[in-house]
């Protein structure tokens, strides 16, 4: 059976830069697919939309009792990220006490200044350049940046946080028959060790609170709604992590896109206005999450097929993006599209907690990059990828200006 | 009726949410005929459900709800003049400046009006308030910002409720009397009114539960100043607000021999009027409001819905079915769903919660204020409501378009022990309400069964 190796083939490297021909043989396949390894593949809008909404699918990798393309050996409570509610949502409600509504609406808008002066000056330093890398001389400084500020993490530190954030990312990719046993250890001290490091700053800010989300965390007031020290090196860490790897793809994806598409481009240069409506179509059309992994509290029947309680199901969101029974035409980016309702930032309790911001970045990153596009040209098409399968992007992207 | 149903004269009859999406639809399905808009409000349309919310927390106007045109509808909008009569046979609409609309088809979105206070001597005190449209919305803002020492709502349905949690933020000392039991006891039976009575009192509000308000008194110069319960006490304010619910508008129907009366005006799924002998009509249609129409999910009961969604959903079908043949006509059976904030609370609710006998609560806890309960009749799944908890509706949604059995399937995360046991859903009768309830089943209640006796032989 072809269709039980689908996972191993969309995880294999060489197909990379191109997955959604193997998406496409997924939803022909059916709505739910048997992998070899006895977990399962969904790749069709509908059942994904219905999974990612059902009370009786877990995000928790500890519940998992069946085989999981996933790494292993997760003993500690993860993030909240991978909890159920109602643990999840006490967790991410405090978590979103200094970020967003309705205790702070205004941090993140408050943030578009500075965005906005960050990629003035990213663009400066590119000025007589005649060819540039999108992702380290652009789409990773801008969000790195960002999130730096917004945590309140001295941007000096750099070396530690990218080898951290590397090996933590490794460990959360999906790869079947893999021996992950050493990039698992590898992780896990990363995490301990990033962990001790944010906790460390958040506690400098103890009673001398600087603006921003390390010192509302430490600062609480009320005892009820304070994390823990465990809980807050979880949390900060996936608020670090989350807050600005994805971005980074969601950026050089849209870049690549729109260098492939030169009518395109000429349409954002023409109209800025259709921004913010490209930036979703680009969540839908290359987004930087490509699959999740949910596991059954119970059996459950979808569409006429039985997964048993504790079996690893992996959803494929980037495949959803694309399937015709929900989109039309939906190989062609259109910044026009009307209702486009995409799993870029995922759907139902553990919609992107960051959505918001990621916004902000691409539109700003984007609109700041189109007028000097106009010209540019790919150095190498396919640029290379980076190995991570679940989140897919360049690794990096020369263009020749 | 001309041929050609992409042309003729359209009018629509209310210019409210359901009048401006079924003027927007038609547009859209490419009628090019004359289109006329009869309003009896002045103001363009407007959205509703921020008037007892942002509007009187201060945080907008009440002339700043306007909805937006998604499209122009190259209508011409007859504002500020009501429709006192329509000839069915000489398809003519009479408007209240004694004009007269000719019409091939003709769209009835009049909606409905607050319920007045009985007694229109008492109702006409200066401070006493009713709560439907934009002016009214705007005239108690006004009054709530000027600070008063204690205001009255009549009525803990939704309107009463929202009201109420909105002078509790903003300060204000207030009182509710029900006639029922507790808070929003008639839209969603006896679990959550438990909540929602704590969640009064947890704010502040004095709730006074099984009274009614007997007379309105004024100060002799026709200022209102506080009011008798029907238990003997007596509460002093300077506002009162009357939340009993909504009249629909069909009064100026009553010569028309359709099937229009207290409860709504009936028509078939297309949205196509009944006259009153039960034969539908292929000219007139209905929508939002004040329509009543059979639901299969709801055992092809009449159901009037007050809800924002449905108002758009059936307005686009029956728009569609306006210029559609026959066979290309759809069904409006969307599930009813809509929401309510207060008291810093999120409820959400699809199905239609008083179709039921039984409930359990899902997920959450009453004491954790963040819980899902799942309604059932007969066995299966008729309705969902949600606090706080809004990202598992799709799913509840899901089980009741499926008649999927009650109760729910095992294996939803945040279960408490108390999701095993089900208990009465506890709706009451609706005459013992202040205020009505947003959903009508205007068939039968579904504790009376109906038995079809077979012919023997």
């Amino acid at each position: 059976m072809d269709s039980e190796t689908l996972l191993a083939r969309i995880t294999d490297y060489e197909n990379r830069p191109n997955p959604y021909p193997l998406y496409a043989e997924l939803r022909e396949a059916g709505p739910v697919v048997r992998q070899a390894d006895g977990s399962y593949l969904i790749g069709t809008y509908h059942e994904i939309a219905a999974l990612l909404h059902d009370p009786r699918m877990s995000a928790d990798p500890r519940i998992r009792t069946a085989p999981s393309p996933y790494p292993s050996g997760e003993t500690v409570k993860p993030p909240f990220l991978r909890l159920d509610d109602p643990e999840h949502h006490r967790l991410r409600t405090l978590a979103m006490r200094p970020f967003g509504p309705p205790h702070s609406p205004g941090r993140v808008d408050a943030m578009r200044g500075e965005i906005t002066r960050i990629t003035g000056e990213l663009i400066e330093e590119l000025r007589d350049r005649k060819q540039i890398d999108i992702v380290d001389d652009f789409a990773y400084p801008l969000p790195i940046t960002v999130i730096c500020r917004l945590l309140g993490v001295p941007r000096e530190d750099e070396s530690l946080f990218q080898a951290w954030t590397d090996s933590i990312v490794a460990t959360a990719d999906i790869g079947p028959e893999e021996d992950t046993t050493e990039r698992d250890r590898t992780g896990r001290q990363a995490r301990q060790e990033m962990g001790l490091y944010l906790v460390n700053l958040a506690e400098q800010r103890r009673d001398r609170p600087t603006d921003d989300m390390l010192s509302a965390f430490v600062n609480e007031p009320d005892p009820a709604l304070r994390l823990s020290q465990e809980e807050l090196a979880e949390t900060t860490v996936l608020l670090f992590i989350a807050g600005h790897e994805t971005t980074v793809n969601l950026i050089t994806n849209g870049v690549l896109t729109l260098l492939r598409q030169p009518e395109q481009l000429d349409h954002l240069r023409r109209e800025p206005g259709l921004l913010p409506r490209a930036v979703e179509e680009l969540l839908r059309y290359e987004p930087p999450v490509h699959m999740r992994e949910r596991i059954p509290h119970a059996d459950i029947d979808i569409a006429g097929t039985t997964i048993s309680q504790g079996t690893s199901v992996v959803l494929a969101l980037a495949s959803g993006n694309r399937d015709p029974r929900r989109f039309h035409e939906p190989d062609r980016f259109d910044p026009t599209r009307p209702d486009n309702q995409h799993f870029g930032f995922g759907s139902g309790i553990h919609l992107c907690y960051g959505a918001p911001v990621a916004r902000l970045e691409a539109e700003a990153a984007l609109g700041t990059l189109i007028p000097h596009l106009s010209t540019a040209s790919l150095v190498q098409d396919p640029p290379p990828y980076r190995q991570n399968a679940m989140l897919r992007g360049p690794r990096h992207l020369p263009i020749q200006l | 009726m001309p041929g050609d149903l992409q042309d003729g004269r359209i009018v629509i009859v209310g210019a409210s949410l359901a009048g401006l999406r079924a003027a927007e639809t038609l547009r859209e399905e490419g009628f090019t005929g004359s289109l006329t808009v009869v309003g009896d409000e002045p103001h363009p349309p407007y959205d509703r459900p921020p008037l007892s919310k942002q509007v009187l927390l201060g945080k907008a106007s009440a002339d700043t709800t306007a909805l937006p045109m998604r499209r122009d509808t190259d209508a011409d909008w007859r504002l500020g003049v009501a429709a006192t009569g329509l000839d069915p046979l000489e398809k003519r609409v009479m408007l209240a400046d004694g004009e007269s609309l000719p019409f091939d088809r003709l769209l009835i979105a009049t909606g409905t009006r607050a319920r007045p206070w009985p007694n229109p001597e008492e109702a006409s005190l200066d401070g006493v308030f009713t709560l439907r449209t934009s002016d009214e919305a705007g005239g108690l803002a006004e009054r709530l910002a000027a600070g008063p020492g204690r205001v009255l709502v009549i009525g803990a349905g939704f309107t009463g409720s929202e009201i109420a949690s909105a002078c509790r933020e903003r300060g204000i000392e207030v009182t509710v009397a029900e006639r029922g039991p507790a808070p929003l006891v008639g839209a969603l039976g006896g679990t959550l009114s438990k909540l929602a009575a704590v969640m009064h009192r947890n704010h502040g509000v004095d709730l006074r539960c099984g009274v009614t308000v007997t007379t309105l008194r004024g100060d002799g110069n026709g200022r209102f100043t506080g009011a008798d319960l029907s238990d003997g006490s007596r509460v002093d304010a300077d506002v009162c607000v009357v939340a009993l619910g909504a009249v629909r508008n069909v009064e100026w129907l009553a010569e028309s021999g359709l099937a229009a009366g207290p409860r709504g005006v009936a028509c078939d799924a297309g949205c196509r009027a009944f006259n009153m002998y039960g034969i539908v009509t292929d000219d007139v249609f209905v929508a939002g409001d004040v329509s009543r129409f059979p639901h299969p999910l709801f055992g092809y009961q009449m159901l009037s819905l007050e809800h924002w969604g449905n108002a758009v959903a059936q307005a686009e079908v029956a728009a569609h079915n306006m210029v559609s043949p026959g066979p290309l006509r759809r069904p409006h059976l969307a599930v009813p769903t809509f929401w309510s904030t207060q008291f810093g609370l999120n409820i959400k609710s699809v199905g239609v919660p008083t179709y039921s006998d039984h409930v359990v609560i899902a997920q959450g806890s009453l004491e954790a204020r963040r819980l899902a309960v799942v309604y059932g009749f007969q066995g299966r799944v008729t309705a969902a409501v949600t606090v706080d908890m809004a990202k598992s509706l799709d799913y509840y949604k899901h089980l009741i378009e499926t008649a999927a059995p009650f109760p729910p399937p095992l294996g939803s995360a945040d279960r408490a022990i108390a999701a095993d046991i089900t208990i009465p859903s506890d709706v009451p009768d609706p005459s013992g309400l202040s205020h009505g309830p947003t959903v009508a089943l205007t068939g039968h209640l579904p504790d009376r069964r109906l038995t079809v006796v077979q012919p023997t032989g």
